[in-house]
């Protein structure tokens, strides 16, 4: 029985049992399955993705009827997902970051409070505060009937915040236009300008020209008239109000929740970058007579970055992944949606499997993207 | 770097003027730096008053939902009156000693654990052989004369400990085997660990839950069904042991490979040498990443609130639905649940502190 201590039949048979025994499980609920779902007449397959819907969403990112099918229903879903978690992300960054810096404040007070900030939003379940923040909306806030009319075509109330929208009638392509090639332009500036001043040794105003080649083409082209644009304003009605862009408490709550809860995780991560760069950068900086503020910005975060960024990739991943907790306050996002087409279709395994690809897909896609940057960031050594 | 070149060439700054006021300059040393402490004083100042006039001095501290709702601040008979349901939710009056005998028991174990000088193969091997099964027996009954008690009726605090802690002691040795998997040189081996860890990690914690409570009864066999509580733990030890896994492989990363090498060059098996050279080193190291994880996980069982388990946050929110107070104490309920949860996660968070200071100063 020689062949049992050989290190390379060893390896083979583990490899093959532990593969044997992976096909083995699946194969067995696969069939198990197969044979439950038979008896309850459930048909398997995807044919129920192109059935037409039969319920509303409140509130969708992308046009959405009763009559749409539900592979549309989970489209607005997982657009739903993308638009609350890309929101509290971007919020919760700069809320954060201010927050990083004012816990390394040298005022002692303002340190203390970012802290007690950080503290009270890291040791409390997310899930509570969106709880908390629903609840506040809904008991705060007066009913729609006796909803507050901020501004003329502003209504608040507890069903959420009512604006004018604006409907872009012609000249839409247009403004897109001009404001993709201000972007385009702004960028190229912004380098020249850079380049030049790494030459001379000459400020210059780059940033600010850059700004204009952005903001003017955009601005010039809606002074002489070129987009037209209809606002539609909210009327109130007897029991609500009709029209406008309707902004649910429910969106509210859960980007508030998400956005402060990626805050407190962005400062306490910006606090451990800048802590870790040396302090001979700020000394030297000290020595060459830059400000505290002007230290920062230009010495010290571009090197922060670089310890920042992987674990910032962490937290987005995470904002991303508890957008979920949508279903417990009713904002339509992929999982609710997707348990609404649960209980509608009963093609439980089939949802389940859509909404996981999809959460696996979008969290690779978005930790490449972060390692791109990060890549981009770190430091170049010649 | 661009800048730091133009700006190498700005004109000298003037010297700061001497701090006059010693200690009180932190806070009034530049009329920025007064700007900002009057401001945070008055926003100090500012919440302790709202916050002092609504829990004591507009409070309701005697009486029932029709004096709560008359008066302005909080209604403290809610949280007396209410406050066993929320801690123990709809497990039977008589038997409640029970659920809080469990909870002592489970903490002493918790304040052994903490101590690192207690550490040891055995300390694992105790959670798992000793406090669990009287914790279960605790709970259950059946036995010693206990009356049995279904999980459907056990909830709130005790619910919320088991989930969280227990889940994740449980999820340990699978997140340790998990680790060692994805370090193998079997490729099979390792390529099983890392679909399962990523795609794991990759999923939000609903979407587990809801595999387990939704997906899992169409994959059993007719007539077989498993308890719902246990569906939602073993999600939660699954969900968890890939984090786990990922902490532990830090953990392993940070041994040198000398040891491994030093290990098989005595003679040891690859077990032999996992068990009794790498693995001690490589867990002591991440003891400290653990318990962040653990305040996580503490936190992230409220999600089982979704699935229909009856958790400490989900009795508050019953409390808080009651007909007899529905409307008046939403606040109320919701700061006992806060206070909770962030008491024991903060407590976690000091040991963790006190951790990292303790491994600082022990070189271990």
């Amino acid at each position: 029985m020689a062949f049992l201590h050989d290190m390379r039949f060893r390896a083979f048979f583990y490899q093959v049992v532990a593969i044997g025994a992976v096909i083995l499980v699946g194969w067995t609920m696969f069939s198990t399955a197969s044979g439950n779902l038979a008896k309850q007449n459930i048909a398997t397959g995807f044919d129920f993705l192109s059935r037409p819907a039969g319920f509303v969403i409140t509130e969708a990112a992308i046009a959405f009827e009763a009559t749409d099918t539900v592979g549309r229903a989970i489209l607005v879903g997982i657009a739903n997902t993308v638009k609350v978690s890309l929101l509290a992300a971007i919020l919760g960054t700069l809320i954060g970051l201010a927050v990083g810096i004012a816990r390394m404040s040298r005022n002692p007070l303002l340190a203390r409070l970012a802290l007690v900030y950080v503290e009270l939003l890291r040791n409390v379940p997310l899930l509570l505060y969106l709880f908390l923040w629903y609840s506040l909306i809904i008991l705060i806030l007066p009913p729609v009937r006796q909803a507050l009319n901020l501004l003329p075509g502003v209504y608040l109330s507890n069903s959420g915040l009512v604006v004018p929208a604006a409907l872009v009638e012609s000249g839409g392509g247009a403004l897109l236009a001009c404001l993709l090639g201000g972007a385009a332009a702004a960028f190229v500036i912004r380098r020249v300008f850079t380049q030049k001043r790494v030459a001379t040794g000459r400020s210059n105003h780059g940033a600010l020209i850059a700004t204009a080649a952005f903001v003017l083409p955009a601005l010039v082209l809606w002074l002489a008239g070129g987009v037209s644009i209809d606002w539609e304003f909210p009327t109130a009605g007897k029991f609500r109000l009709t029209g406008g862009l309707h902004v649910r408490p429910e969106f509210v709550a859960l980007l508030f929740g998400l956005a402060l809860s990626v805050s407190a995780n962005v400062a306490e991560i910006v606090r451990a970058g800048i802590q870790a760069v040396s302090k001979g950068q700020w000394e030297a900086a000290a020595a060459l007579g830059l400000a505290r503020a002007k230290t920062m910005r230009l010495v010290v975060l571009p090197q922060a970055l670089r310890i920042i960024i992987p674990p910032l990739t962490n937290t987005y991943l995470t904002v991303f992944k508890n957008s979920s907790l949508a279903i417990a306050i009713g904002y339509p996002d992929l999982v609710m949606v997707s348990n609404t087409v649960m209980n509608q279709t009963g093609q439980a395994i089939e949802t389940i499997a859509i909404f996981m690809g999809v959460y696996l897909a979008l969290s690779i896609a978005i930790s490449l993207l972060m390692n791109w940057y990060n890549a981009h960031v770190a430091l170049k050594e010649r | 770097m661009a800048d730091v070149q133009t700006l190498a060439l700005a004109p000298p700054q003037p010297a700061p003027t001497a701090p006059r006021l010693g200690r009180l300059s932190a806070y009034f040393g530049t009329p920025g730096n007064t700007l900002i402490s009057v401001l945070s004083i008055a926003a100090v100042v500012f919440i302790a008053k709202l916050a002092f006039g609504w829990l004591v001095v507009d409070a309701v501290f005697s009486g029932n939902g029709e004096t709560c709702k008359a008066a302005s601040g909080a209604c403290w008979p809610f949280v007396a009156q209410k406050l066993r349901y929320m801690l123990f939710g709809f497990y039977p009056y008589d038997e409640q000693w029970r659920p809080m005998l469990a909870l002592l028991l489970l903490f002493a174990a918790f304040l052994f654990s903490m101590m690192p000088r207690f550490w040891s193969r055995g300390l694992l091997l105790g959670w798992i052989l000793l406090v669990l099964p009287v914790l279960y027996i605790l709970m259950a009954g059946g036995v010693f004369g206990l009356t049995p008690v279904a999980t459907t009726s056990w909830g709130g605090l005790p619910l919320s400990f088991m989930l969280s802690f227990v889940g994740l002691t449980l999820a340990m040795p699978l997140g340790i085997v998990l680790a060692l998997a994805r370090a193998s040189n079997l490729p099979a081996i390792r390529v099983l660990a890392v679909g399962f860890i990523e795609i794991v990690r990759g999923v939000p914690l609903i979407s587990i839950l809801f595999m387990a409570t939704v997906m899992l009864p169409l994959f059993m066999p007719e007539g077989v069904t498993i308890d719902k509580l246990l569906r939602a733990q073993v999600a939660i030890i699954l969900f968890a042991s890939a984090y786990i896994a990922e902490i532990v492989r830090g953990g392993l990363q940070d041994v040198p490979a000398g040891q491994y090498e030093a290990g098989s060059s005595l003679g040891l098996h690859y077990w032999q040498v996992m068990r009794k050279i790498v693995l001690p080193q490589a867990l002591k190291k991440v003891i400290p990443p653990m318990v962040g994880l653990f305040i996580g996980f503490f936190q992230d069982t409220t999600l089982v609130t979704i699935v229909g388990l009856v958790d400490f946050l989900d009795t508050v929110r019953s409390a808080i639905r009651d007909p007899q107070w529905q409307g008046i104490a939403v606040l109320e309920g919701y700061l006992v649940a806060a206070a909770v949860y962030f008491t024991f996660s903060a407590l976690m968070g000091a040991y963790s502190r006190f951790l990292e200071k303790h491994f600082r100063t022990t070189h271990a």
